[in-house]
């Protein structure tokens, strides 16, 4: 019998590695604590919420009322951020997602497609919210989430270097170069090309992704190609040979120069400002490349309720009622710098010059198409971009080419 | 590196104590004492120790099915538990002690793994096609129940009374009460404190904590606004606050119909997993059903992708041979260099030489994409003295550059085994040979080499079949890129099959995501991978009959 002990050790080990993959019927999801089922709600139920790095101290703090007023146990589950959309989207059907999770209005094409997603009435508290934070999580006339955030990108000034920033790009790069640094402005492109942060000076040729109809939704039909197309893909080139814009500045080489005091510009958004702490800074609007307004993308952060969830009242009651105040939507602005979509928070913080920046750059912002055609546009888009830079796409032909191609995989979808 | 899989035989000791005369089974009452004292040895105990851990394991898996409603986890791990205590407590099945464990992680993480790729290559599972039909009807049914608009928000309150649960809500000042089937109707003399409904005559207001205990119900209710069903009816989504909502879409359970209330359009179900009116107009929310071959006429029907197609399967087969052929290259020069006597510092050396590969290979990879920058990196800027190269946007140099860093992460690989392999070359063969005079080139090419590659043959073709499917340094150092410049599709000179894989189905995110697509490629690249295996494996069986 003694020589079965390292037998029954490697089944002990089998059973275990069953354990570990007991959920294994569905490959995608891995190990979140099962969520909880009703009836072991004996108080005031639990919620799981998914959450990021960024976001887990101010949601702790709104869930800690929430806990002590309601006796619901809350739940968060520290995710990485990029995961959250595809575990959301595979876990929900399975039963395993969480009753809440972060996420990004431009999700909701997707999400809403795969009915994972439950709306939301904001009721009367919709006024409370910024016009395009709430528009932003309109969907086919229903709002699908509470919108905590809004981001966008700006011109962020070195003030020691630059006293202000022109309104149009040429002007702004001649005063760079007068700064007498090694860049006159930067941005990131990288190799694979970066058609959000580029997007300011394409819309200034008057180039938009997709039409937009008076009320601010995306039509599917394309309209970055035309005439305003093939300018800015020829500014892109002339850009590039100037030296203004390479393929070669990713986006940790622009921030590390930029914070050493290189360029007067970077164009980015406020998940910079981390890097740049001690920097005298002012924000400033998106200069003009080609006439037209600058409009950056505006990217709305906010939270969703899982449409299997068992808890969708104590998960709209916690958001609506918890995450709708001024006081979290402030603690959600100091732990990641994007304005909040409360207007009272968003004022209050309207104190501090950086926040007040980033809101006036975002006066001719867009939203970010959320419809699901958007996904067929960046795979094609950034390396076009980085190609016409480089040299080695001829600058008029590959942005027809890229919008010929763009459209063929949309109708093939 | 995936580590070698050596077979293990395990050769049974001794006779198996079934045939013992003293077992258990023994009946003869007087000689139970002595047998127990005997069979209960320490071995025993540990071994029911052991086995009742894994069975409360299993216990708890199943249980833990059980409340996910995942009978398939279920019944396997009831089997997987009712065989392994089979297997250890009869003395029938010697050689099934042996190959349980072994058989029990096949079927987790091969057999099954392998089974539901192929059952989802059938199915159309991706963006649109996310759950089940139940799921799709709720969500269709849900996204177009809307708020009417212009309709007040109304202070609301959950009530229970013998109809079972209603709402009560503050109207004008006045409190109106209704249920499931009955409208809203005004209740006198109810209390309002604080605009918070506090007592409504002949209904029990319901606390906080019942309501959530029974929140689904209270989620579900809907309260008609008047007789009239146009008028909408009341929900509530907090329970705290209600609106007025109208659907715009009934689903008839019995015809297998969703019906758009307000222009009458009948949505019937169809083979895609869509609903279809009769126009021809599907809903957005689909579901998952099978669709036979589609995934694979589409991976090799749709014109856009063929061409590319076959360029990447030529570069994947190039490079899975490279990789291999140039890091064992690399690998035995230096196990051959530093195995001879006369090198002084040699552990040192061979230290230095394994520390590629104790660094994390993903770190390498994002350390040479850095390096390999155009205008900042280490090789242009410093090792080339500004030299201007394009490394990573040019297609010859980007292959090329994809193959230096692999050399750089693998080498140390082939190094070790090479080692291993050279340091058990019996002296005396060598010493033979020496006597019958042979060369140092001669020795290399009759002993030395055959030798080598026998003992690493299988290890060179796992080698081989793991960077068929190297994902991970294509994605980290080029992303596929640079993009082929007559293609249509997202797909790049340095992209190999699984990469394509990845951006074709939209796993990227540049794409609406198609699992049943991804998983039919990777079936046709499980092939590919297989055939070559079992051949190279068949044609080493000829180079261990040298030895």
């Amino acid at each position: 019998m003694r020589r079965s002990i390292p037998l029954v050790a490697a089944a002990l080990g089998a059973a275990l590695t069953l354990t570990a993959c007991s959920g294994g019927g569905d490959p995608a999801e891995n190990e979140e604590p099962a969520p909880q089922e009703t009836e072991a709600a004996d108080d005031g139920g639990s919620l799981t919420i998914w959450v990021d790095e960024t976001r887990q101290a101010a949601v702790e703090a709104a869930a800690a009322d929430f806990e002590e007023e309601s006796g619901t146990t809350v739940e968060l589950v520290l995710k990485n951020y990029d995961d959250i959309r595809t575990d959301f989207l595979t876990q929900v059907p399975s039963g395993e997602g969480p009753d809440i999770t972060v996420g990004a209005h431009d999700w909701l094409g997707e999400l809403t497609t795969n009915g994972v997603v439950a709306p939301i009435e904001l009721g009367d508290k919709a006024g409370e919210f910024a016009d395009v934070a709430v528009e932003a999580f309109t969907y086919d006339g229903q709002v699908y989430g509470l919108p905590y955030a809004i981001e966008n990108i700006a011109i962020i000034r070195n003030t020691a270097l630059a006293d202000s920033t022109p309104g149009t790009f040429d002007e702004m790069i001649a005063k760079g170069r007068e700064a007498g640094t090694t860049y006159p402005f930067l941005v990131q492109v990288g190799e694979t090309g970066d058609g959000y942060t580029l997007y300011p000076f394409q819309t200034s040729f008057g180039a938009p992704v997709f039409t937009q109809s008076e009320d601010g939704s995306y039509s599917s039909e394309l309209a970055l190609g035309g005439e305003g197309g093939t300018a800015f893909a020829q500014w892109l080139r002339a850009q590039g040979e100037a030296g203004v814009l390479s393929a070669s500045m990713t986006y940790d080489i622009a921030v590390e120069a930029f914070k050493n005091g290189e360029s007067p510009y970077i164009l980015g958004g406020p998940w910079m400002l981390g890097t740049f702490e001690g920097m005298d800074l002012a924000i400033d609007p998106v200069p003009s490349a080609g006439g037209q307004p600058a409009q950056p993308f505006t990217g709305v952060q906010g939270f969703f309720i899982n449409a299997q969830s068992d808890n969708q009242l104590l998960a709209n009651d916690f958001l609506t009622t918890y995450m709708a105040t001024e006081e979290a939507q402030i603690a959600l602005y100091e732990a990641g710098d994007r304005t909040p979509a409360l207007t009272a928070a968003a004022d209050t913080v309207a104190a501090d010059p950086i926040a007040a920046g980033f809101r006036a750059a975002a006066e001719n912002a867009v939203p970010m198409p959320s419809i699901p055609e958007m996904g067929a546009v960046w795979s094609f888009w950034g390396t076009t971009e980085a190609g016409i830079i480089s040299g080695a796409i001829e600058p008029a032909a590959g942005w027809e080419k890229m919008v010929a191609d763009i459209q063929a995989a949309i109708d093939a979808a | 590196m995936s580590s070698p899989q050596v077979p293990q035989v395990v050769a049974p000791r001794g006779a198996p104590p079934g045939q013992s005369s003293d077992g258990p089974d023994e009946t003869i009452p007087a000689r139970r004492p002595s047998s127990i004292a005997r069979t209960f040895s320490r071995g025993f105990l540990a071994k029911i120790l052991l086995l009742a851990v894994v069975d409360a394991l299993g216990v708890y898996v199943v249980m833990a099915a059980w409340a996910q409603e995942s009978f398939g986890i279920l019944w396997a791990m009831v089997a997987l538990l009712v065989v392994a205590n089979w297997a250890y407590f009869t003395r029938r099945a010697i050689p099934l002690k042996y190959i349980l464990p072994g058989v029990a992680f096949l079927l987790v993480y091969q057999v099954f793994v392998v089974a539901y790729t192929g059952y989802v290559a059938f199915t159309n599972y991706g963006d649109g096609h996310n759950s089940t039909k139940e799921h799709a009807i709720e969500a269709l049914l849900a996204q177009n129940e809307k708020r009417v608009e212009g309709t007040e928000a109304y202070t609301l309150a959950v009530v229970e009374g013998a109809p079972g649960l209603g709402f009560a809500l503050v109207n004008d000042g006045e409190v109106r009460v209704g249920w499931a089937d009955e409208p809203l109707a005004d209740v006198p003399d109810a209390v309002v404190e604080d605009g918070v409904i506090t007592e409504v005559p002949g209904w029990t207001v319901l606390p906080r904590a019942a309501v959530l205990e029974r929140q689904q119900e209270v989620v579900d209710l809907r309260v008609p606004v008047s007789d009239d069903a146009e008028d909408g009816s009341i929900r509530t989504q907090d329970a705290r606050n209600g609106y007025v909502y109208r659907s715009t879409f009934t689903y008839d359970e019995e015809a297998d119909r969703l019906i758009d209330t307000s222009n009458g359009l009948e949505y019937a179900p169809n083979d895609e997993g869509n609903f279809e009116a009769a126009d021809g107009t599907t809903l957005p929310v689909g579901w998952r059903v099978t669709v036979g071959m589609d995934n694979f006429v589409q991976a090799f029907g749709d014109t856009r992708y063929s061409t590319p197609f076959f360029k990447v399967l030529a570069w994947t087969v190039v490079f899975a041979v490279l990789s291999v052929v140039l890091t064992f290259l690399v690998g035995m020069f230096f196990a051959v260099v530093l195995n001879d006597d006369r090198i002084r510092f040699r552990r040192v050396l061979r230290a230095l030489l394994i520390l590629p590969y104790a660094f994390p290979a993903f770190m390498s990879y994002l350390l040479w994409r850095g390096m390999l920058n155009r205008d900042f990196g280490v090789i242009n800027t410093v090792l080339l003295g500004g030299a201007d190269i394009n490394w990573l946007a040019d297609p010859w140099l980007a292959k090329i550059a994809v193959l230096v860093v692999q050399v750089w992460v693998g080498f140390p690989y082939m190094f070790l085994i090479c080692t291993g392999a050279l340091q058990s070359i019996p002296g005396d063969l060598v010493e033979a040979a020496k006597i019958d005079g042979a060369g140092r080139l001669r020795m290399w090419r009759s002993i030395t080499l055959p030798l080598v590659l026998v003992a690493t043959a299988p290890l060179l073709i796992s080698s081989f079949a793991f960077n068929f499917n190297n994902f991970n340094i294509i994605e980290m150092i080029t992303e596929g890129n640079p993009r082929f410049a007559d293609a249509s599709v997202p797909v790049g000179a340095t992209d190999i099959l699984i990469t394509m894989v990845y951006s074709v189905s939209g796993l990227d995110g540049g794409a609406a995501k198609n699992y049943g697509l991804a998983s039919a490629l990777s079936i046709v690249i499980f092939i590919i991978v297989a055939t070559i295996s079992v051949i190279s494996f068949r044609r080493t069986r000829t180079l261990e009959e040298l030895s």
